[in-house]
């Protein structure tokens, strides 16, 4: 006779212990990436949604994840793939949003994701003052883009124009 | 025939795979044609942003292929699929295949894919393939970025220095031969366009048409007119450019059949 299963619950708790390998200040569950924890028998099944399409930190939270679970006693983990809906940084926590900026990297600011059309966004995001990237050093709001794309695709470059510290921004998808 | 049931319409298996194919080979032949930038772009910023598009690209390129090996049903993956077929079954633009050159001019390709990817993703999201729009639903998100990137930068370098205005033009009419082929429909896109599956190929002239001539208006540059134009990477017939690129793509798996690290 097996023993009962840990809850769902337990289980939910011990997976915001798993951090993003990437970001290691934000757990697995603080971005939003598991969608779904059910038993399927005597089976465990995580549902994990990627990032982005391309991020090779996929394989490395999958196998975390994995090991996090057996650490627990668990032997049958079963990882499946959810694409829709697709990930969006709506979905990072406000804790974590706050990690993100104690750890230098100023959070996503919601509603400003791109939509194919650049203009239409610039002036989207300087049409209100609180849409402004602030530098997560200083706080000062004096900053500039430098790039797209930062150290990882969900990422974006900036600098800041008052203490000159280049930061990352976490962009909006 | 063997038919695949989607919802309510039946799709011929084949144009199903050779669709997937089409799709999946752009992401993976112009995702291999960014990385050879790795470590060569003008500025740090540049060299990453390249890399990261092509990262998002090839991630694209695992989902319509792993989808491809899927719907064919014959136990080939991704990788099976990528590494393990010859040029002649390679269904990508041609456009998607040609050389870099220089920074400019790879950032013209870009713009000119962009823009065509991210309007036939818009439409996938619709697909009455499920499968289909849960990956462009994912994907569009990204082509957003990549479009808003490319058009940024043909308009910077349009309207930027007489050097730079001059080789985006040159770029721009060297590339728009290579164009025309995004529109051109073969038989298989009828069937699936008929099944609500995939749109056809002349429908997103238009929403194309608009977006690139918005840019090169504001970029200052000049629309080539539609002369010849060329084709035949979604049936096979490619340029010479792609054995290189396969050469480089596949060797590993040629020489040393299985390789995993």
């Amino acid at each position: 006779m097996a023993a009962a299963h840990p809850s769902v619950k337990d289980i939910w708790d011990w997976l915001a212990q798993v951090p993003d390998p990437e970001i290691p200040v934000v757990s697995v569950t603080d971005l939003g990436i598991v969608r779904d924890v059910a038993w399927d028998g005597d089976t465990l099944v995580v549902t994990v949604t990627p990032t982005y399409s391309g991020c090779p930190a996929t394989t490395a939270i999958n196998l975390d994840i994995e090991q996090a679970l057996n650490d627990k006693g668990i032997e049958s983990v079963r990882l499946e793939r959810r694409l829709s809906p697709a990930w969006t940084t709506d979905w990072i926590s406000t804790e974590a949003r706050r990690k993100l900026n104690a750890y230098g990297i100023a959070p996503p600011i919601d509603g400003t994701a791109a939509d194919g059309r650049l203009l239409k966004r610039i002036e989207r995001l300087s049409s209100g003052s609180n849409l402004t990237v602030a530098c997560p050093r200083c706080g000062s709001t004096r900053t500039e883009k430098i790039s797209q794309f930062g150290s990882t695709p969900c990422k974006a470059n900036y600098r800041c124009r008052d203490c000159l510290e280049p930061f990352d921004y976490f962009k909006c998808i | 025939m063997t038919t695949a049931i989607i919802g309510e319409a039946a799709v011929d298996r084949a144009a199903l795979f050779e669709f997937l194919l089409r799709t999946g080979d752009n992401a993976l032949i112009l995702a291999h044609r960014l990385s050879e930038w790795c470590g060569h772009a003008p500025a740090l910023e540049e060299d990453i942003a390249l890399a990261n598009t092509a990262l998002d690209l090839i991630g694209q390129t695992q989902l319509w292929l792993g989808l491809a090996g899927e719907v064919e049903g014959g136990g080939r993956s991704a990788d099976d699929l990528a590494y393990l077929r010859d040029a002649r079954e390679f269904r990508n633009l041609l456009l998607t295949e040609r050389p870099n050159g220089d920074y400019g001019k790879t950032m013209m390709r870009q713009f000119l894919f962009d823009a065509w990817h991210y309007v036939i993703l818009n439409a996938l999201r619709a697909s009455s393939d499920v499968r289909i729009a849960e990956i462009a639903e994912k994907a569009s998100k990204e082509v957003s970025y990549h479009l808003e990137r490319s058009r940024d930068l043909v308009i910077r370098l349009g309207d930027g220095t007489a050097e730079s205005h001059a080789r985006m033009q040159e770029a721009l009419d060297d590339l728009w031969p290579y164009t025309g082929e995004m529109f051109v429909g073969e038989t298989s896109d009828e069937a699936l366009a008929a099944a609500g599956v995939a749109p056809e190929p002349q429908s997103l002239k238009a929403e194309w048409d608009a977006l690139v001539a918005e840019a090169l208006s504001v970029a200052t540059l000049k629309r080539p007119a539609d002369g010849h134009m060329h084709k035949g990477g979604k049936r096979g017939i490619h340029t010479e450019q792609l054995g290189y690129i396969l050469a480089e793509l596949q060797f590993l798996q040629r020489a040393y059949p299985g390789a995993t690290w």
